[in-house]
């Protein structure tokens, strides 16, 4: 009897060592489980005193900027070559201005990041021009985007996004997918494991359905019996992979928006899922508006391996969080990106 | 005389006087192959004679060949790096054909590699069972090993061919590599509506459990019969020694019925070949007859309600306006 339990002990302390030491992601204990809908169907998210540490820490707010009244002297009156930010003061423009600096532009270079600081009004710098477009697009998101982005009243800064850096940490260009010429297998860029995939052997290129609205999300058959032809498999990886994907970059599990017996079913879904898909639409049309036309003004250094310019996904906002900064609002100081309307 | 053998070592009973076990008297005239020592420790330590033939010869040619076409594209597939080979090797694929070759032969590396593996493939494994089949008449014995085996040949062959038949296109088929095998079946069920509520499934996974609690059972049953002598399965279905007699009335003590000596094995051979069987009806059935396997359930009665623990949701791409 001492025999066999000192055995099965012996196979699984060897096993469990192999283990341990041969697979990665492991999670020190203890693992708190908030639970979302209804008992029993385990639909709980996980979260650890160390991954709630590490998400504040990121999640850290930049020093506020005092408040600028919206009367007096016009930016348009003060400054030449206003386009955008026509409707603030000069006082709110100078504050966006600021503002910018220290979201967005490296420290050691400050204003001269996007200006010629000889002639402000001058647009040769791309980082202005682009800078522009992004301001355009901040605005957008906050005006037309409030099904997604202003849910709680959140809505977006540059910050949101740019967390002092000049380009997010999270941005995502098409990648041509691994292969050697000749009568080799394309594979459609299947079979290899990419963070983003979640490690899958699905789409290397997970998000490639934000960067086109064609692109089928909705795979599942929607009748019991079949109508004509479906969804492929491939176009089920491809949208496995971006779901996957999702999850990262909210820091959450499928469960925070679908009940995992019918992923298909709205009813059985929470209210999550409705904010997911205006999302989805949302950086879709970031993407086609604003981000992919950036590649004529970007220089080489900035496009991606085949040329594209810089895309959005869910990571570039939320950054790990299910809400963007933990659902703080900084935008709701920021009447000049467009946050107030949100009010 | 030979000692009674325990769960994992035949030497380690350190009673005063060990239990000697039941007296055999021991056949010496064994057909042909060298003895291993160690290999006795878990099994037989007769080793051969290993008997080939044309059939497994071709079998294994074919099986040779469609290796090398699915481990050499991998490689391909990482530049011919051997690091990123083995660095990748669990996540690399051979992925068939995309959706719109339907079912045409598409070139070599859209697709076209893929049917060549899995034609060689197959024809490895029919090979292989046309060779059980033939050593076992050879033998003078019953079929039921090739017939096991055919039941997992079904299988695989829905899954890799006969289903992509029915629905009209490769792509639907099942690519090889570790984990690419494993994120189709994930992705199968949740394109096909949860796998779970599909009665072929649920059937398959029952016979697949049964057929591990059925083969724990046997097998601790004959082991804990050893010392009277059970481990002779078969005088004991004529002659039905106190082993067998001790094994039936402790089945029956504890649920009231027993097989027999005879019929275990036809229990572990049906519940073996029902997990195959079942499963490959349950694969040629989705999609081509059921396209949603959870909404089935649901006109079923397979599927339980429960109390919303949200205000209700509504799919936002039905509101008028809204893109899909």
């Amino acid at each position: 009897m001492k025999n066999i339990v000192l055995f099965f002990s012996a196979i699984a302390f060897v096993l469990l060592t192999a283990a341990m030491l041969l697979t990665a992601g492991w999670t020190a204990p203890p693992i708190h489980s908030t639970q979302q809908g209804f008992r029993g169907l385990s639909m709980g998210q996980l979260s650890t005193p160390r991954s709630e540490r590490l998400l504040k820490e990121a999640n850290k707010l930049p020093d506020g900027f005092e408040k600028a009244s919206a009367t007096g002297d016009r930016a348009t009156a003060v400054y030449q070559n206003v386009q955008v930010l026509k409707d603030l003061s000069a006082d709110q423009f100078n504050r966006v201005m600021l503002a910018m600096t220290a979201w967005v532009a490296p420290p050691d270079q400050g204003c001269a990041y996007c200006h010629n600081v000889d002639k402000m009004a001058d647009d040769s710098l791309y980082t202005k021009r682009v800078a522009r477009r992004m301001l355009e697009m901040t605005r957008q998101v906050n005006v037309d985007w409030k099904n997604h982005v202003a849910i709680n009243g959140a809505g977006v800064t540059c910050y949101t996004c740019h967390r002092g850096q000049p380009v997010p940490a999270n941005i995502w260009f098409n990648e041509p997918p691994p292969r050697t010429g000749g009568a080799a297998a394309t594979n459609d860029g299947f079979g290899h494991p990419t963070k983003a995939n979640g490690s899958t052997a699905m789409s290397g290129n997970p998000f490639a359905p934000l960067d086109d609205k064609k692109s089928i999300i909705r795979i599942i058959g929607t009748n019991a019996l079949p109508h004509g032809a479906g969804a492929s498999m491939p176009s089920t990886y491809q949208n496995y992979a971006l779901m996957i994907a999702i999850s990262n970059s909210l820091g959450v599990n499928c469960t925070f928006c679908h009940n995992s017996r019918s992923f298909l079913g709205w009813t059985e879904s929470t209210p999550q899922r409705v904010t997911a898909y205006h999302g989805i639409q949302m950086v879709r049309d970031l993407n086609a508006k604003f981000l992919d036309p950036l590649k004529s003004d970007l220089p080489a250094q900035r496009l991606g391996p085949l040329g594209d310019g810089p895309k959005a996904n869910c990571a570039t906002c939320h950054q790990g969080a299910s809400k963007p900064l933990l659902g703080v609002s900084m935008a709701k100081d920021w009447p000049e990106l467009g946050g107030a309307t949100s009010q | 005389m030979s000692l009674y053998e325990n769960i994992y070592t035949q030497v380690q009973v350190r009673p005063t006087v060990p239990d000697p076990g039941v007296v055999i008297e021991e056949n010496k005239d064994r057909a042909g192959g060298a003895f291993v020592q160690l290999l006795g420790y878990i099994g037989n330590a007769q080793v051969g004679p290993i008997y080939l033939g044309y059939l497994g010869v071709l079998s294994l040619l074919f099986g040779f060949f469609a290796f090398e076409i699915i481990g050499l594209n991998m490689l391909a597939s990482v530049h011919w790096d051997p690091i990123q080979f083995i660095r990748q090797l669990f996540w690399l694929a051979l992925e068939p054909p995309k959706a719109e070759y339907g079912l045409r032969i598409p070139p070599l590396a859209e697709g076209g590699w893929w049917l060549m593996a899995g034609f060689f493939l197959t024809m490895s494994v029919l090979l292989w069972w046309a060779r059980m089949y033939r050593r076992a008449y050879v033998l003078g014995l019953g079929s039921h090993n090739a017939w096991a085996f055919a039941s997992a040949i079904f299988l695989m062959v829905s899954i890799g061919f006969i289903r992509p038949v029915l629905m009209g296109h490769w792509s639907e088929a099942v690519p090889f590599g570790i984990f690419p095998h494993l994120d189709w079946t994930a992705a199968f069920s949740i394109r096909y509506g949860n796998l779970y509520y599909n009665p072929f499934h649920m059937l398959s996974i029952a016979f697949l459990y049964g057929s591990a609690l059925l083969f724990a059972m046997h097998g601790a049953t004959i082991l804990a019969v050893g010392r009277f002598g059970g481990e002779r399965e078969v005088e004991q279905i004529v002659y039905r020694g106190t082993a067998a007699e001790r094994a039936a009335l402790f089945w029956r003590w504890t649920m009231g019925f027993n097989a027999t000596m005879e019929s275990i094995h036809r229990w572990a051979w049906w519940f073996a070949v029902l997990t195959p069987l079942t499963g490959g009806i349950g694969i040629l059935l989705t999609g081509t007859v059921v396209d949603n396997w959870f909404l089935w359930g649901v006109q079923h009665g397979l599927v339980p309600t429960y109390p919303h623990a949200f205000p209700p949701v509504v799919d936002p791409s039905l509101v008028p306006g809204a893109s899909q």
